[in-house]
């Protein structure tokens, strides 16, 4: 008998009582949860900040001169971005940038530089959880899982109107389940932290320093 | 699996000795409650989630083998390879296996209290494989030579002198106890071992049956990086880890986290479903899922004690426990401490060895109140407690009978329902009380022996009530 036959058998074989559907689960504690779209924003940037995250409002127009000036500030010396999004188009078509760097090749061929030489990495967000504080984050060829882990800095663009209330809400409105998952979905809520000596919290353990959030 | 030495009784008396190991305790467990509590202002809200998490955890459980199968089925059609294991010994050979078949090296993990069960760490090393922990605590607990002391925060045992100390002896970096610039020293240490890494191994919180999906919770971003850097990902959880939808997941996640660590949420929740895709640039190319065992069916196969197994390990009933508080974590000298640890330890090793566990309480029922999954955990310590002495059902049951144990309650059970008896015992033990020993084995050990009244109660109610129908 293979091991999994074994454990299988010996569930089985115990008693059980109430094999029949899923039971209807309340989840109005939830549900209940709402916020118009100004007090979304409120209550994300509340959750966020209070983990250090630095959130800015701005707006279609005025984002790549944000992200100009979050680039001076942090004397960022280059900056990781995928010119497949139409964020990432408008930033190689823009002027005073600093270097812009592409995560071209597989990680196997340049792990060494991107773990030793990148600064900052810029991406953009699936949407994200008012209640939680939460950008929601689904890596794929263009923004691969790595851009929002190894570089010091991560900034990350959020459109104002993809923000939900609550994560249930979230994979509702996405229909996660019929849609299928990705191969790695996120939820990002701040910069790396840990609170392991003494409970004394301390950022940037092996992820980024410094998240920054630019909300348009 | 880990190896239990000597018995609570033992460790618990040397730990207490200690204050230190009190204070350090004290002090994060004061302060874990209070975040905790700050976490849940509004009692209504809590009770309304706990119901709901509850359900969704007894409806996993009722369905554990289908569940498990059709989570086999969606991993496997999402391209992750799924292993079974009865034992840790099992366990441990599967992971062992995978790494001789990519000639690896070198293991990164991110924090997995399965893989303390199975003593990974110890067996890949005496196979020539180093394996490193990554998460902050854990990786501080494997250079001092120790073992966690507390499921989430694993070297809570140790303040801040003692870990710079520690981190300049093993590191050979100049002392230092600021805790940025020690925080700073293991990521530049842990930076290399990440990218050598040869495989990363990984825990689960959540793993989704019906998307095949592997949830991990973590704050430092060592999860990540141990799961998607290396080539290949290997997670262990135990069979009981599984739910069955991706709706079920939110609600245990904010109960997990603001139980835990009175955190809204953290930092990181990633979710796996897959391998690297063709065009995709990062990721392992290869996931296997190994599942333990490790006694969770023995567990299962009693309706009552099958609670357990409801557990979301967020530590809360730990951080609660008085008893945890005082003895630390490693008097339970066990993986899982504190009250879930004498549930899931005393039927994982049996009552042989770890029978003693269940009476380490003082039934205040902390634990119980504060489950976010409203585990009945004193109901099931008492439960314990009888299977200890005469029970059937958990491994060794039975093991802790004492003969002189079992004479004194079978007597006592005799005189107190024969009132002629009672009276007689009572008049007996009141006149002869000069005859007790001021000494009376253990229980006299850091106790006084009680004093016998000169009367009974019933005697002396007696005098009173005669006194009052005189008036």
């Amino acid at each position: 008998m293979t091991a999994r036959e074994a454990i299988l058998g010996r569930l089985r074989e115990s008693p059980r009582d109430s094999l029949v559907s899923t039971p209807q689960l309340d989840y109005s504690v939830i549900e209940e949860k709402t916020w118009d779209p100004e007090q979304r924003i409120a209550l994300l940037t509340d959750n966020m900040t209070s983990v250090k995250t630095e959130v800015y409002r701005s707006s279609k127009t005025g984002w790549l001169e944000q992200l100009r000036k979050i680039a001076r500030k942090k004397q960022l010396n280059n900056l990781l971005v995928s010119p497949e999004t139409p964020y990432g188009e408008a930033i190689f078509a823009a002027e005073d940038m600093p270097p812009l760097l592409q995560y071209e090749r597989p990680i196997e061929e340049w792990k060494q530089e991107l773990f030793g030489q990148v600064d900052a990495s810029f991406t953009t967000t699936f949407g994200a959880i008012a209640e939680t504080g939460s950008l929601v984050l689904w890596p794929d060829q263009h923004e691969p899982r790595l851009m929002s882990l190894v570089p010091l800095v991560h900034i990350a663009l959020l459109e104002a109107d993809s923000i939900e209330d609550t994560f249930l809400s979230f994979m509702r409105t996405h229909q996660w389940v019929q849609r299928g998952m990705p191969s790695n979905a996120l939820l990002i809520s701040g910069p790396s932290k840990t609170a392991d000596i003494e409970q004394t919290l301390a950022y940037g353990v092996h992820g980024p320093k410094e998240l920054i959030v630019i909300i348009v | 699996m880990q190896k239990i030495n000597n018995s609570f009784n033992e460790r618990s008396h040397v730990e207490l000795q200690n204050p230190l190991i009190r204070s350090n305790f004290r002090r994060a467990m004061d302060g874990l409650m209070e975040k905790r509590r700050a976490q849940f202002p509004d009692e209504a809200e809590l009770s309304r989630l706990r119901d709901l998490a509850a359900a969704i955890r007894q409806n996993a459980l009722a369905k554990l083998p289908e569940l498990l199968e059709q989570l086999e089925t969606q991993c496997r059609l999402n391209g992750i390879q799924v292993h079974w294991a009865q034992t840790t010994d099992e366990a441990c050979e599967i992971v062992l296996q995978i790494a001789q078949k990519h000639d690896a090296r070198s293991i990164i993990k991110g924090k997995s209290m399965v893989s303390e069960e199975m003593d990974l760490n110890q067996f890949m090393v005496a196979h020539g494989i180093e394996c490193l922990e990554s998460d902050l605590g854990e990786y501080l607990v494997q250079i001092a030579g120790e073992t966690p002391s507390h499921i989430i925060m694993p070297v809570i045992h140790k303040n801040r002198e003692q870990i710079a100390q520690l981190m300049a002896d093993k590191h050979g970096t100049p002392y230092t106890d600021d805790v940025n610039a020690m925080t700073q020293n293991a990521r530049a240490l842990l930076r290399d071992k990440f990218m050598q890494a040869d495989i990363g191994i990984s825990g689960v919180n959540f793993a989704v049956a019906e998307s095949g999906t592997l949830c991990l919770v973590e704050n430092e971003g060592n999860g990540r990086m141990s799961t998607t850097t290396p080539p290949v990902h290997i997670a262990v959880m135990g069979i009981e880890k599984v739910v069955e939808r991706l709706e079920h997941v939110p609600p245990l996640l904010s109960l997990l986290t603001r139980s835990a660590t009175g955190q809204h949420i953290t930092t990181y929740f990633n979710m796996i479903t897959s391998p690297r895709k063709p065009g995709e640039k990062d990721g392992p190319g290869s996931i296997h899922l190994v599942l333990l065992d490790n006694e969770r069916t023995s567990m299962y196969s009693d309706a009552e004690l099958r609670d357990t197994l409801r557990c979301i390990r967020c530590g809360a009933c730990i951080n609660h426990c008085p008893v945890y508080t005082r003895v630390g974590g490693h008097a339970y000298g066990a993986v899982y401490p504190g009250p879930i640890g004498k549930l899931v330890t005393s039927q994982m090793y049996g009552m042989k060895l770890a029978g003693d566990l269940p009476t380490a309480c003082t039934l205040c029922g902390a634990c119980g109140e504060v489950c976010p999954v409203k585990i009945p955990i004193p109901d099931l310590l008492k439960r314990l407690r009888q299977e200890s002495v005469e029970g059937h059902t958990v491994k060794q049951a039975g093991a802790r009978k004492k003969l002189i144990e079992a004479m004194v309650w079978k007597t006592w059970a005799i005189l107190h329902r024969s009132p002629v008896l009672y009276r007689l015992m009572t008049w007996s033990v009141t006149r002869m009380r000069w005859m007790i020993p001021e000494k009376m084995g253990k229980w006299t050990v850091s106790r006084k022996m009680p004093e016998v009244a000169s009367r009974s109660l019933h005697e002396r109610l007696e005098v009173l009530h005669n006194e009052d129908t005189k008036i």
